[in-house]
């Protein structure tokens, strides 16, 4: 009976932890506003040089299409992929752990009553409200220039869709970083692993093409594309997936399953994060902290 | 064998010599080693340890017994690199032992139940638990949640605390403007917030001048006497000890070498007494070094070292030489007592393996 009592209580106090850690994550992030500001400008420049690039490419074909993108619906994805990347990049989140490992300031972590991941947690989703309150006016200002590229509205469905996976792409970004930063444990120096997944990211995620040109890459095992496997992997649930629900491109049934795939690379990714670090600390504990 | 007796007395701290009452930390021949990587010099060498690195066996800590009650103050002394930071993260649940077993509050600490993170508390001199760049306040506050403290009691104990050591305003400033000495006495109270049974302070007062060094001193006195609680400090600070510790664990070497009271320590380790003796004038030294014990002769100034037995006799006939004018007995300095039990367990380290090779 009073056990009972006693789960739900506690979990309202694992909550309200979670909350102050996210509260004062915020203020945190608030000293820093002027990096901010400065940093959510910067992140509008390439998408100046995507435009230009593809405006090139559509100049020297005669097609009016590739891989069935119009030029519009290129510069429509480009705008969005930046949107998703908004949600699902974790800018020194992997290298921010191994530093911590490294100076021996995750051990606090170990002596205090307090969980090292939901507290990571907390901090990225705060480093992320902070961002959107300071991008929001650029953001909407630069999609209502360029809204002459969009296709019409979504239907509902559609956008709750589109909602859903960029919630799930937050979640996939940040247990794949936590999990790479996790990798401090045993690795002094992890700066290039992560500039190796960097590198894998920004091809596989839909970040430098849309991921449909892949189609057309055979990769030889039953007729199978390069971009049947990267459906399978979790790369373009980061940036091409969102962008393709909103431009139309996954629909229906297609549209669940590959929802039910992201859905699932997050718990995979979650639990990958959490086995190395308790295999992390573990390690830590035995080699002499 | 410099000092005989220190040996049995280890050996025999398991058994009811040295039983406490109501113990709170048990350990039985808790030891930890690790595998460290020699990394030569040259880059040659570099190269070549790519393929093959040479490695040897550390035993920071070798097998120590201690017992510590409800209550207590205990410094843990030693030199650097002799143990003393492992064995505290042995006991506080960041390390795990190779071997022994050790218990604290009742829990085995390197398992981290939260049950038992709740109930003590770490302070590490040169490392920060306080948020950065946001003021110590909100540091407390997301300790509160932590810790699960409630809110009126919260208040009421941070705000003693903060009183006690004279930073209430402080912590309303971004902890990266403060002092040394003013980060350290807000670390202080955020480990204490939650009223830990017991608390391990890794040299708390390192670099921090001697009015901060008093203020943590009363403090921690006053926090520790009114809480019972069990304090195990780590310090290069005789200051500390004195001031703070009853109870003194030396440890040299990843073992434990003396364990027993600060005033037996001063009893045992000193042989003499220091006789300072001020002069009208710079006086006749062969009248000084009659008495045949080492003296040094500063002007008008003399310092004797006189052995502990023989003072009382040996006072009276140097007192009695002619124009003496004032006249101070003092112990040794504990940092001489504990420097010199350092050197010769040093030297018994060298012997025994030049002894083995």
């Amino acid at each position: 009976m009073s056990e009972a009592v006693a789960r739900p209580a506690a979990a309202f106090q694992g909550l309200r932890t979670w909350w102050t850690m996210l509260a004062i994550s915020l203020e945190e992030r608030l000293v820093y506003r002027g990096d901010f500001a400065l940093g959510t400008l910067m992140r509008f420049l390439p998408i100046v040089t995507q435009v230009f690039l593809w405006t090139a490419v559509f100049s020297a074909t005669s097609r009016g299409e590739i891989a069935g993108y119009t030029r519009n619906d290129v510069i429509a994805y480009f705008l969005l992929t930046m949107l998703t990347r908004a949600f699902s990049s974790m800018p020194g989140l992997a290298t921010g752990i191994a530093r911590s490992v490294r100076d021996g300031s995750v051990k606090k972590f170990l002596i205090q009553p307090v969980d090292y991941v939901s507290f990571l947690l907390a901090a990225r989703v705060a480093h992320k409200l902070v961002y959107y309150a300071v991008a929001a006016l650029p953001f909407a200002l630069v999609f209502f220039l360029c809204r002459g590229f969009f296709p019409p509205l979504p239907d509902v469905p559609t956008i709750a869709a589109f909602l859903l996976s960029l919630v799930l792409s937050f979640l996939l970004g940040f247990f794949m970083e936590a999990t790479l930063g996790m990798l401090g444990f045993w690795f002094m120096e992890v700066s290039s692993i992560v500039f190796g997944y960097m590198l894998v990211q920004y091809l596989l995620s839909g970040h430098m093409f849309p991921i449909d040109l892949l189609r057309t890459v055979p990769v030889g095992i039953g007729g199978m594309t390069l971009a049947d496997v990267v459906h399978w992997l979790p790369f373009e649930y980061t940036a091409y997936f969102s962008a393709a629900i909103w431009l139309g491109k996954v629909r229906g049934t297609d549209l669940v399953a590959s929802l039910a795939i992201e859905a699932g690379w997050v718990v995979a990714m979650a639990i990958a994060c959490r086995v190395a670090w308790w295999r992390g600390t573990r390690r830590y504990s035995a080699f002499g902290g | 064998m410099v000092f005989p007796y220190t040996r049995p007395m280890h050996n025999s701290v398991s058994g009811s010599a040295t039983a406490v009452k109501d113990p709170v930390i048990c350990v039985e021949r808790l030891a930890k080693h690790y595998r460290v990587y020699d990394k030569p010099e040259g880059l040659a060498a570099s190269v070549r340890s790519l393929f093959h690195r040479t490695s040897r066996v550390v035993e920071a800590v070798k097998g120590v017994d201690l017992e510590v009650g409800r209550g207590e103050f205990v410094a843990l002394l030693g030199p650097n690199g002799a143990g003393k930071t492992t064995l505290l993260k042995l006991l506080s649940g960041i390390v795990t032992p190779s071997r022994g077993t050790a218990r604290v509050l009742g829990h085995v600490p390197w398992e981290r139940a939260d049950d038992f993170r709740r109930r003590f508390a770490l302070v590490m001199g040169q490392r920060n638990q306080l948020w950065w760049d946001l003021p110590a306040a909100e540091s407390f506050r997301l300790h509160q949640e932590i810790y699960r403290i409630e809110p009126s009691r919260f208040e009421k104990i941070r705000d003693e605390l903060v009183d006690l050591l004279g930073v209430r305003r402080l912590m309303l400033q971004p902890v990266r403007e403060l002092s040394l000495g003013e980060r350290m006495k807000l670390e202080l109270v955020a480990a204490l917030l939650h009223e830990p049974e017991v608390l391990f302070l890794d040299e708390p007062t390192i670099g921090l001048d001697v009015v901060a060094q008093h203020t943590i001193h009363e403090f921690l006195r006053d926090v520790q006497q009114r809480r019972r609680m069990t304090v195990i400090l780590t310090t290069h600070y005789m200051k500390d000890v004195a001031a703070l510790c009853e109870r003194v664990v030396v440890i040299t070497r990843g073992d434990v070498l003396y364990d027993g009271s600060l005033a037996e320590i001063v009893d045992r380790f000193t042989t003499h007494k220091i006789v300072t003796l001020d002069f009208d004038e710079a006086p006749d030294r062969s009248l000084i070094e009659r008495f045949g014990f080492p003296c040094e002769f500063h002007g008008p100034q003399v310092v004797l070292r006189i052995d502990r037995s023989r003072i009382a006799d040996v006072l009276p006939e140097v007192l009695a030489s002619a124009g003496v004018r004032d006249v101070s007995v003092e112990d040794v300095p504990l940092e001489q007592i504990v420097a010199e039990l350092f050197r010769a367990d040093a030297r018994e380290a060298a012997a025994s393996m030049e002894a083995a090779s």
